[in-house]
């Protein structure tokens, strides 16, 4: 199959050679997704193996039973899947909260307070004369988002790398600073104090700028001002280094405020680098259904949103939850010590293709088809820009999709709706 | 399913139907003759009250990658409960509302089918599956070409015959349904931090004008004989002055002739209606556009009509968001797509007691007043204007003098002077009000089987609580209270509303337009393989197919 999809990181490339074992174009991390890797034969209940409706039909009454059963994960299945898990949470008056709530949620958050100035992968292939990268790596994170869509992309009026400067700003040298036309190493958690400095003199307030920001002179820091203003379009891509770091979503409000500035004088958009390959559709499907990206709570029969109350890893530290759905996703292996103690308390059902960590403390696990090769549906890529995912094999694991149908149907069914 | 709607009062102008008792019969979701129906007809006896058609909304932003943008950066939008989850899907939002909360809302205030009328395509599985996300009501996504480079070229080369495959390959590719142009060229420019200002500037880099580019579009949608026409949102869209960009666009049209509707649809006027040079001095354009209008048979417009209160503005055109981040100071989205579009999104307030918004409100009724209700619909630009749930006061305000009087003691007195809205004593009709509401709309869109109660049209019927031969206008509450609580809506043969309340949910259909008849793709299969050699996504991955959508209607053009 010629232009199938991979379903590993947010750059979502579409143009896959994939023949039933080996994919062609695939980056190394692309490569491990699509490998052979050990599967779960059977669905379980408490380690024995049962049919898929057996598991189902248990699952929906541990969850339709609980109080507040937390619905956690999400970003690595399809848009069908997620919009199923969005009701189901809903219906049962429980909590959806997805991975953005341990990764860009900061952004989100900024959103909200400045909403933010962005555009398409595809801008920055053919327009963008100036590409940032702040606090993220796409070399090791995101590997073919420099060849398709940034510093080498041949683009229609941007030709090539040799029309573009390249910019990283990091706290050390990472494998893409040896890409970049400038590299500005800036010290850990200075990235609020540097974005304030470039706003003031782009905003013609030099004078106000200190000898030193953050690590960089202030010589340092007028060079890369008169980089970003000299650009006629620019694309500024952050990521983890940002949210993860002091200040959080003040940071990425800080980088928005900065944009606005530099959209005073030029052209500028702002791109978080998102992980999972589908993690834009878990917030965005989420909105739509329900009016809210993650941290969702159903419990008074309509959705509220609340990021220090309902995120999973706050709910579970405040033993808010009596059970979990966990689909697609490996929160025992990423969340806080006690967010994990107290998973393990709980009955907890999980949805995946493959086991992870999580399933150690699972009580019924239901393995599942692979997205983007076993099951197809419609992901979102970092920009948000849908594709349709394919089935490139045939299989006898259900798919997310149809695993949470049934469930949906039998909790509505023993609710009495 | 068979109903019989017993002993209405029906209102039904595009059948010359005025106010006349009668019985209304739908089977298999359309309306029949009474011989169709047998025995085992469930009836409901509505004795006296008004009976039409099921309203249509040509133009609504209810879909897609804006809105639902915007609902993620304003959670303040979104604490506004309408209805909990018992049964059905809780709904919730007060100006930008959730994918269930805008296909409640429609049926609670007696509309069937909604318009999404902006997708950038690249876009466009996400609008279908918010679109198929929306309960009861029928609708259909315009794809835009006001800015997407091959549209620049084919006009540039005056190549009717390219840009009418074109259009036809898009609407194949989106399952869209119409062509939708937002500023043409202004959006382009903007990529460089530029607009345009009027038909006859340049776009940058293309060496063509959006008279150009709108006047190949309306050549090629009249000969591949689509449905509906261009629809378009003119250049410089909130300016003072910008009324003269819109007559002289509105003039394009006569160059075009079309019997059966419209080759001009020309939308949310109100928002390019102002006089003046600035925001200190403007006022309202809308007598002089009303009177071109209706001067003409071929351009029909639709209101754009603000509401006071929280608005979100969202629209492809990018230059003019950016502005009006600018001008109040508040958060901003944009989204610069591909070679294709843009868009942005502000939220903003319309206040009564400022003199621009008091115009503003006043320019969207006089047009509202002043346009013969076959060439103007009723829209608020959802969610730019306000909410859609706030037709049944904009009607309302149409058809009572005595409304209007008092809604504008609370609107800032500049409008005495900057509007002719308060020497207008016309009111609308009832017969007026659904022209402008169901008729008009669906012709405008060239839907045949809509905004009518004739045999074969759909079977979407709404009773309110009114009785059209005997009602006061006077009594402005008791006509809202009407409009806002129908007795029934009945969406395809089923009853979904009952006395203002969602009582059953059904899913209905996603109109598109195949073209590929009139045309072919051939000669333009060059074009394309080397212009995708600039998007970020492959040609054979790009669009929606019919089997991905819930339920799909095709109608072939021609
Ligand atoms: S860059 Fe990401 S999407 Fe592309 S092949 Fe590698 S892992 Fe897959």
């Amino acid at each position: 199959m010629k232009n199938a999809i991979c379903t590993f990181c947010g750059n979502v490339c579409d143009d896959i050679e994939f023949d039933g074992t080996v994919g062609k174009n695939l980056c190394p991390i692309g490569e491990a997704k699509f490998a052979a890797k050990r599967r779960m034969e059977a669905p379980t209940i408490e380690g024995e193996k049962v049919s898929y409706e057996e598991a189902i039909e248990r699952a929906a009454e541990i969850l339709v039973n609980a109080k507040r059963p937390l619905l956690y994960g999400w970003a690595s299945t399809v848009n069908e899947a997620i919009k199923l898990g969005v009701i189901l949470a809903e219906k049962l008056g429980g909590i959806y909260d997805q991975c953005s709530s341990v990764c860009h949620a900061p952004s989100t958050l900024a959103m909200i307070e400045e909403g933010i100035p962005g555009g398409t992968l595809g801008q920055a292939k053919n327009r963008a004369d100036v590409i940032v990268f702040w606090g993220c790596n796409p070399v090791e994170a995101h590997p073919r988002h420099p060849s398709r869509y940034s510093v080498m992309a041949r683009g229609f009026l941007t030709k090539g790398r040799q029309y573009r400067h390249i910019v990283v700003v990091d706290v050390r040298k990472t494998a893409t600073a040896y890409l970049a036309t400038e590299f500005y190493q800036i010290k850990p958690g200075y990235d609020f104090a540097v974005f304030t400095a470039l706003r003031s003199i782009v905003n013609g307030h030099e004078d106000a700028v200190p000898d030193e920001v953050g690590g960089l002179s202030k010589e340092k820091l007028k060079e890369l001002a008169d980089v970003l203003m000299d650009g006629k379009y620019g694309v500024i891509f952050y990521g983890l280094g940002l949210t993860h770091s002091r200040g959080q979503d003040r940071n990425v409000e800080c980088i928005v405020k900065l944009v606005q500035t530099l959209n005073r004088q030029t052209r500028y958009i702002l791109q978080p680098m998102r992980g999972h390959f589908n993690v834009v559709g878990a917030g965005a499907v989420a909105a739509w259904e329900a009016g809210y990206e993650y941290a969702i709570d159903f419990s008074r029969g309509y959705p509220r949103f609340s990021p220090s109350e309902f995120t999973a890893v706050e709910a579970l530290l405040r033993k808010d939850c009596d059970a979990a759905l966990i689909v697609a996703s490996d929160p025992a292996a990423h969340f806080p010590k006690k967010a994990v103690e107290r998973l393990a308390e709980i009955p907890v059902i999980q949805i995946d293709p493959h086991p992870n960590v999580t399933t150690l403390l699972a009580d019924i696990v239901i393995p599942s088809a692979i997205v983007g090769i076993e099951a197809e549906g419609t992901v979102y890529r970092m920009d948000g820009i849908p594709l349709r995912v394919k089935k490139l094999r045939e299989t006898e694991y259900w798919s997310d999709y149809q695993i949470l149908r049934l469930m949906l149907d039998k909790v509505i069914q023993m609710k009495g709706e | 399913m068979t109903l019989h709607i017993k002993n209405g009062i029906v209102v039904d102008p595009k059948n010359g139907i005025a106010g006349e008792k009668m019985d209304i019969f739908i089977k298999d979701g359309k309306i029949v003759e009474e011989s169709e129906v047998g025995k085992e007809c469930k009836t409901i006896d509505v004795s006296g009250k008004l009976v039409v058609a099921g309203g249509v909304d040509l133009h609504a932003h209810i879909a897609g990658g804006k809105i639902n943008t915007g609902r993620a950066m304003r959670p303040e939008e979104m604490r506004f409960v309408r209805r909990k989850s018992n049964g059905l899907r809780a709904a919730v939002g007060r100006t930008l509302l959730t994918s269930p909360a805008i296909g409640y809302e429609y049926a609670k205030m007696g509309y069937t089918t909604a318009i999404e009328p902006a997708t950038p395509s690249i876009y466009v599985i996400h609008t279908h599956e918010e679109l198929d996300s929306i309960p009861i009501i029928d609708k259909a996504t315009l794809p835009l070409f006001g800015n997407w480079h091959p549209v620049f070229k084919y006009a540039a080369d005056k190549d009717v015959e390219k840009m009418k495959s074109f259009v036809a390959w898009v609407l194949e590719r989106t399952k869209g349904y119409g062509v939708k142009l937002v500023n043409p060229g202004g959006v382009e420019a903007w990529m460089y931090g530029g607009n345009v200002s009027g038909l006859d500037d340049t776009i940058p880099g293309f060496g063509v004008t959006p008279r150009e580019v709108i006047t190949t579009l309306i050549a090629a949608v009249e000969e591949l004989k689509l449905p509906h026409s261009v629809h378009l949102h003119c250049n410089n869209l909130g300016v003072p002055g910008n009324y003269e960009t819109t007559m002289e666009t509105i003039k394009l049209a006569k160059k075009f002739r079309n019997d059966n509707r419209q080759v001009l649809h020309v939308t949310h006027v109100q928002f390019n209606a102002y006089t003046g040079s600035s925001w200190r001095d403007m006022g309202s354009g809308a007598e002089e556009i009303a009177k071109l209008v209706n001067s003409m048979n071929n351009v029909t417009i639709d209101m754009g009509q603000p509401i006071f209160g929280h608005a979100t503005t969202m629209t492809a055109d990018s230059p003019f968001q950016f502005e009006l981040h600018k001008l109040v100071k508040a958060k901003w989205c944009n989204k610069d797509v591909e070679l294709e579009t843009g868009a942005g999104i502000v939220p903003l307030v319309y206040r009564p007691k400022s003199p621009v918004n008091a115009v503003q409100w006043a320019t969207g009724l006089e047009l509202g007043l002043l346009v013969d209700a076959d060439k103007i619909a009723v829209s608020t630009d959802y969610p730019n204007g306000g909410p859609f749930t706030a037709y049944p006061y904009i009607v309302t305000l149409l058809m009572s003098r005595k409304f209007r009087e008092e809604e504008m003691k609370k609107a800032h007195q500049y409008i005495e002077k900057a509007t002719a809205l308060p020497s207008i004593d016309k009111e609308r009709s009832i017969e007026e009000v659904i022209q402008m509401t169901r008729v008009t709309p669906a012709r405008v869109l060239g839907m045949e089987n809509k905004g009518h109660l004739g045999v074969g049209a759909d079977g979407d019927v709404v009773v309110y609580d009114i009785d059209p031969l005997n009602y006061d206008s006077s009594d402005y509450q008791a006509i809202l209270k009407a409009l806002e609580n129908p007795l029934y809506t009945i969406k395809g043969g089923e009853i979904v509303v009952k006395n203002g309340d969602v009582v059953g949910e059904v899913w209905g259909r996603t109109f598109w337009v195949d073209a590929s008849e009139q045309t072919t793709t051939e000669i333009i299969e060059a074009d394309l393989d080397e212009y995708f050699n600039y998007y970020t996504v492959k040609r054979c991955n790009y669009g929606v197919e019919e089997g991905w959508l819930h339920n799909p209607v095709r109608i072939t053009a021609g």
